[in-house]
């Protein structure tokens, strides 16, 4: 799960992390007052999930609170278009409004789940601002990394040594320490997969300060991090992903036409493979999960067939636990409460796959029985670009 | 001989009382493995399909011999219930369990380390040595006893593959589960050791997916010491990036972790890459009729 900038923020300094004086705005007055309260300059960014604000037009600079009003009226309820939102963009419904800093330098903090190593590690770079994958590419000496033993927690010499690496002096060496011992608290308390800070900006007054602030959450943890749970915003997320979600589905929208069910997410990554191998292009993944039922596999194709772009379903069932008699009756009862209009070809296999076919076919359903993954992948590429064809 | 688990494996079974326990324990006691005992605090005394029921591991292992653990404990209890089975020196502990906080399996992988113990999962089906003994939650009878050792982060994918090999007459030495998850047990290289030691396995079939870097730490491994035939697949070619498909693990994050990347990785160390899901098993053949 995702938060955006200001919600980290405002988790940062609970941790004793400076991050700059500011405040969430929702309208172009609000923005306006808390420009008078910050004492008038002030930038006023964009809250959207994405990264590539600024690039994009969504972080702007007022000299005082009319201009700031201003500039949030060309920013809210718009569509903001980064690298990472796509073309559709997002709309911007949220704004920070902050006081501006002198700064000195950009410097880069983040702690990060190292999966080689099966702990969490903090890396910091001389070099912020920008993305840290680049920096790791093109200057990997400017990058310092300290692992963090699960046993014994961070300890404050790595806050030390990473303070003097990053060209704190003497007198700021405290601070710098408390700073990141703050954000590895942060990531260990709230079960998070990331918090950034990029830039931590040093000020001309040499101070350290989160100019900017990213934290993911591991989503199997939130079932004990209730407040981290109580910052979704469900305005940032694709409404059928939303809706798998709440029927316990795992579903992720992608840009092709030929929608998928599948039971696994190795096998749904896999079908999706096969589809592009002949010459298709996969509108979703779609994991039914080991024990899915009838009201499951419905309302699955209930989500993917909401999807205007669909021509076409291939449904790939490797029977185990999951019974393909179920998946069988769950394609029957979704076709009689749902009009499915395009074509689908089904592929079962394993447990009481003669009685999920048999089903099926005594329905009555203009189904397209596949028995291999290739079959089935050839056959609804085909049956989507034949109709596409007769289409035109 | 096989690896990880045989015919004598006598095997504990931890959440023996949850609807999925009890389905899949009596799923593998009917398959023939060795289902000695079962534990669930509270329920201590009592017993599920003859199977005894103890409220501890430790009281589990001081009154029976006990090899493997196979644990089916809701997420939040799980790694608890790993470590348990760590700390009364279960020699291999399999967590079925999906969804446990990556915090948790932290902690867990720490309090793994100095100890005998190896882990499988969590979030894996488990792990079968055909005819032999089943350890989870994969259809037996798709299996079949031969010579083709497996590998995989998948559970229905890797059934897919077995399917494929059992229906060319390729039958199985071991077929091991590593997980979904991003902090897990056993790796790729561990079991591709194992296999490559086992007399039994002549040829290995590894499984991947996108997120990570595992295959590529694999491929580095298979490159210096495999001495069989691996054929390989990586799942998620077309998968976007940034979104964490299915499984925890499967995040293709800051342009890392591509099924791209994972699959020149191993084909540059010599693994035969099927060149479609459909065709893993059918790779299989080729690579040993070549090799004869």
């Amino acid at each position: 799960m995702n938060i955006h900038e200001y919600q980290a923020k405002e988790i940062l300094r609970r941790f004793g992390v400076p991050v700059p004086r500011g405040h969430l705005a929702v309208t172009p007055e609000e923005a306006g007052a808390i420009a008078r309260e910050l004492g008038g300059a002030c930038v006023v960014k964009a809250q959207i999930h994405a990264g590539g604000r600024g690039k994009a037009g969504g972080i702007k600079l007022a000299a005082n609170p009319q201009a700031a009003e201003a500039k949030a009226a060309e920013l809210l309820g718009n569509k903001l278009v980064t690298y990472q939102t796509g073309p559709q963009g997002r709309i911007v419904r949220r704004l920070l409004v902050e006081e501006g800093l002198d700064i000195e330098r950009e410097l880069y903090l983040g702690v990060v789940l190292d999966r080689s190593a099966s702990r969490p590690s903090l890396i910091a770079s001389s070099e912020g601002g920008v993305e840290i994958e680049e920096v790791a590419r093109k200057n990997p000496e400017k990058i310092s990394r300290e692992s963090i033993d699960p046993a014994v927690g961070w300890l404050p010499f790595q806050g030390r040594r990473l303070a003097y690496r990053l060209g704190a002096r003497h007198e700021q060496v405290a601070a710098v320490v408390a700073l990141v011992q703050g954000l590895v608290r942060a990531f260990v308390e709230l079960d998070c997969s990331l918090a950034e800070i990029n830039p931590l900006v040093t000020t001309r007054d040499g101070k350290f300060v989160a100019l900017d602030a990213k934290m993911n959450f591991d989503n199997n943890a939130l079932y004990r991090q209730p407040e981290v749970l109580s910052l979704r915003d469900l305005d940032e997320e694709d409404p059928r992903e939303i809706e798998a979600s709440r029927f316990g589905l795992s579903y992720i929208s992608l840009e092709g036409n030929i929608g998928c069910l599948v039971n696994g997410a190795g096998l749904a990554m896999a079908t999706m493979d096969i589809i592009k191998l002949h010459g298709g292009e996969p509108a979703n993944f779609l994991d039914v999960g080991g024990g899915a039922t009838r009201e499951k596999v419905t309302e699955a194709f209930k989500i993917l067939l909401s999807d205007q772009r669909v021509r076409g379903v291939l449904v790939n069932i490797f029977g185990g636990i999951m019974r393909c008699d179920i998946i069988a009756q769950g394609i029957v009862e979704a076709a009689r409460e749902i009009d499915i209009r395009v074509p689908m070809v089904v592929r079962l296999q394993g447990t009481n796959v003669e009685l999920g076919k048999r089903i099926l076919g005594e329905s009555g359903l203009a189904i397209i029985p596949a028995e291999t993954m290739a079959e089935a992948a050839e056959k609804i590429v085909k049956a989507v670009q034949g109709k596409m064809q007769n289409a035109n | 001989m096989a690896i990880l688990v045989n015919k004598n494996t006598r095997v504990l079974t931890q959440g023996i009382t949850g609807a999925t326990g009890q389905f899949h324990t009596r799923a593998c006691k009917e398959y023939g493995t060795r289902m000695v005992a079962g534990v669930t605090p509270g329920k201590g005394g009592t017993s599920f399909e003859g199977i005894p029921i103890f409220n501890t591991v430790w009281d589990a292992v001081a009154a029976m011999k006990i090899d493997s653990s196979v644990i089916y404990v809701p997420p939040s209890f799980a790694a608890d219930a790993i470590m348990e089975a760590v700390d009364g020196g279960i020699e291999l502990a399999v967590c079925i369990t999906e969804g446990v906080p990556i915090n948790d399996m932290v902690r867990v992988k720490r309090y793994l380390e100095g100890k005998k113990s190896r882990l499988l999962g969590p979030n894996c089906p488990g792990v079968i040595t055909p005819g032999e003994c089943k350890m989870g939650i994969m259809p037996g009878h798709i299996h079949r006893a031969g010579h083709i050792g497996v590998v995989s982060r998948s559970g229905t994918l890797t059934y897919e593959a077995v399917d494929q090999l059992t229906g060319l007459g390729l039958g199985q030495s071991t077929c091991v589960g590593i997980g979904g998850d991003p902090v897990y047990g056993l790796g790729f290289v561990d079991v591709l050791k194992l296999f490559n030691e086992d007399p039994e396995t002549h040829a290995v079939v590894m499984i991947g997916e996108i997120g990570g870097s595992a295959e590529e730490e694999a491929a580095v491994w298979i490159k210096a010491n495999m001495k069989k035939p691996v054929v390989g697949f990586v799942a998620g070619q077309t998968a976007p990036a940034g979104k964490r498909m299915g499984h925890a693990g499967a995040i293709i994050s800051g342009g890392k972790g591509t099924a791209q990347e994972k699959m020149a990785a191993l084909k540059a160390a010599g693994v035969r890459m099927a060149p479609s899901p459909a065709e893993i098993g059918a790779t299989m053949k080729q690579v040993l009729e070549s090799a004869r």
